[in-house]
């Protein structure tokens, strides 16, 4: 046995996940569990009682959210009659269930072309969605997708619900906006309604599936020219939390998305960000690799995005 | 810390079990510890090399990231259900006899495990989709060509189990 001792109760429901968190400040979720017992197999986490959420059943689904979804505050992406704006992704969703999820492949193409690369098969038959986004590694690809498509995260704390874009949720290294007694709901992440999109996901690391060094995400649409029309950029592992390159995403609107003017773009976006460094990678190495990885995203999502 | 014990049922290898366990217990040592089912290795314990793979409804797990307490309910399948009677062997355990892979053993029952759970979903894999499903699981002695080789033997041979004979 290598985790320090700890208390288990399986919560019902998302009231009792609460009370429970409530009640013991060392209280800690587990649903998948794929972070959480590596942390407390090397005890760098040591919760006192852990609130079993992976059984409560309405924490686990995957559905469109429409227009006229009252919980919608009129989001952009909510134009178009009859469009669902959004996919709704509970939070115990194994993340299995997520990468061979149809709506998912339809409606949000870059959530379905980073979960292969998320951890291995027989990490991914039990970790769930919400629990890599409460996480907040840097790292993690579903981390990135969300800052980079802007979705949505909601939580129960205190009995009130509250919800932050996922560029406000994720504040430092495995830290979010997500208060200590929350159990998150769910996440949603915006469909976008343009007929030609495209999507690429690269990252680099010592064998697939083990944490990335460098990575970087893309969702691009395209006019009839193959002319960008909206885009999205972001880049993980890199950096502390994953960054969304707006101002790249913003310059590349009516270009042919030319690698040259990418990489330029990029570079210039990064060269005041503080990169990480460990015994794997130096952070020169990856401002590098980040630069080159988000290149190759965009060429792949332009691309894409003019067969479609 | 004194921490209570927790009742939990199992059902592995269609057996069902009744175990007394500390919160803290994981699948894995419940396994072996408890019911001395000793073909789920202990390697990394942190969910890195996959030698604790077992199946979980038929579906490939690390045990060392699930504790006991979670495991009820599910019906947990080990190296040790695999065989079909005494003495006798899977046709993944057989193809991997036949093509050499193994070497020190260590990680073979998950490598049989995770492949019988890729052919129950995927019966004719390719060599890129047998290399990702076993991508989670670590063997130091082979350099993983016959266990490439051996999965592929055993999605053959699998395939043609149930065709007439002039056929197969």
């Amino acid at each position: 046995m290598k985790p320090a001792p700890f208390e288990y109760s399986r919560a019902r429901s998302v009231e009792e996940a609460c009370a429970l968190l409530a009640a013991d400040d060392g209280a800690r979720l587990i649903a998948g569990g794929q972070t959480l017992v590596p942390l407390m197999a090397m005890r760098l986490a040591r919760p006192t009682r852990l609130v079993d959420i992976a059984r409560i059943p309405e924490l686990a689904y995957v559905r469109d959210v429409h227009v006229d979804d009252p919980q919608l505050h009129g989001r952009e992406e909510a134009s178009g009659e009859g469009k669902a704006a959004a996919v709704a992704i509970g939070a115990t969703t194994k993340q299995a269930v997520v990468e061979h999820d149809a709506l998912v492949r339809a409606k949000v193409p870059l959530l379905a072309k980073a979960m292969p690369l998320v951890g291995h098969d027989a990490t991914r038959a039990r970790g769930t969605i919400g629990g890599s986004l409460a996480n907040g590694d840097s790292a993690a690809e579903i981390v990135l997708t969300a800052v980079t498509l802007g979705a949505t995260l909601t939580w129960r704390v205190d009995g009130r619900t509250e919800q932050a874009e996922a560029s406000q949720f994720f504040l430092g290294p495995m830290v979010t906006a997500l208060p200590p007694a929350a159990c998150l709901l769910e996440a949603r992440f915006p469909v976008w309604s343009e007929p030609r999109v495209g999507t690429g996901f690269h990252e680099v690391n010592e064998r697939h599936g083990d944490f990335a060094f460098a990575a970087a995400a893309a969702q691009i649409a395209v006019d009839g020219d193959g002319r960008c029309t909206r885009a999205a950029l972001g880049i993980g592992a890199a950096t502390a939390v994953p960054l969304r390159l707006d101002g790249v995403a913003k310059a590349l609107q009516g270009t042919r998305c030319e690698e040259s003017l990418v990489r330029r773009l990029v570079a210039e976006a990064l060269a005041e960000v503080e990169t990480m460094a460990d015994l794997h990678a130096s952070a020169e190495y990856r401002r590098r690799a980040a630069i080159t990885l988000a290149v190759r995203a965009v060429s792949d999502a332009h691309r894409t995005a003019r067969r479609a | 810390m004194n921490v209570e014990l927790k009742k939990v049922e199992l059902k592995v290898n269609g057996a069902t079990h009744v175990v007394e366990v500390e919160p803290r217990t994981s699948l894995l040592d419940c396994l072996r510890d408890r019911l001395l089912l000793t073909g789920a290795h202990a390697g990394c314990e942190h969910g890195v090399c996959g030698a604790c793979t077992v199946l979980l409804d038929g579906v490939a797990v690390r045990s060392c990231l699930m504790f006991a307490v979670q495991a009820d309910g599910y019906a947990i399948t080990t190296i040790e259900g695999l065989s079909p009677g005494p003495g006798e062997l899977s046709p993944v355990q057989d193809a991997f006899c036949e093509a050499h892979g193994m070497q020190c053993g260590y990680c073979t029952p998950a490598m049989i495990l995770t492949a019988h759970a890729l052919l129950a979903r995927n019966p004719s894999p390719t060599r890129a989709q047998i290399i990702e499903a076993i991508s989670g699981n670590i063997c130091r002695c082979t350099g993983y060509a016959q266990i490439v080789e051996a999965i592929a033997l055993a999605a053959d041979r699998m395939r043609g189990q149930n065709l007439p004979p002039d056929r197969s």
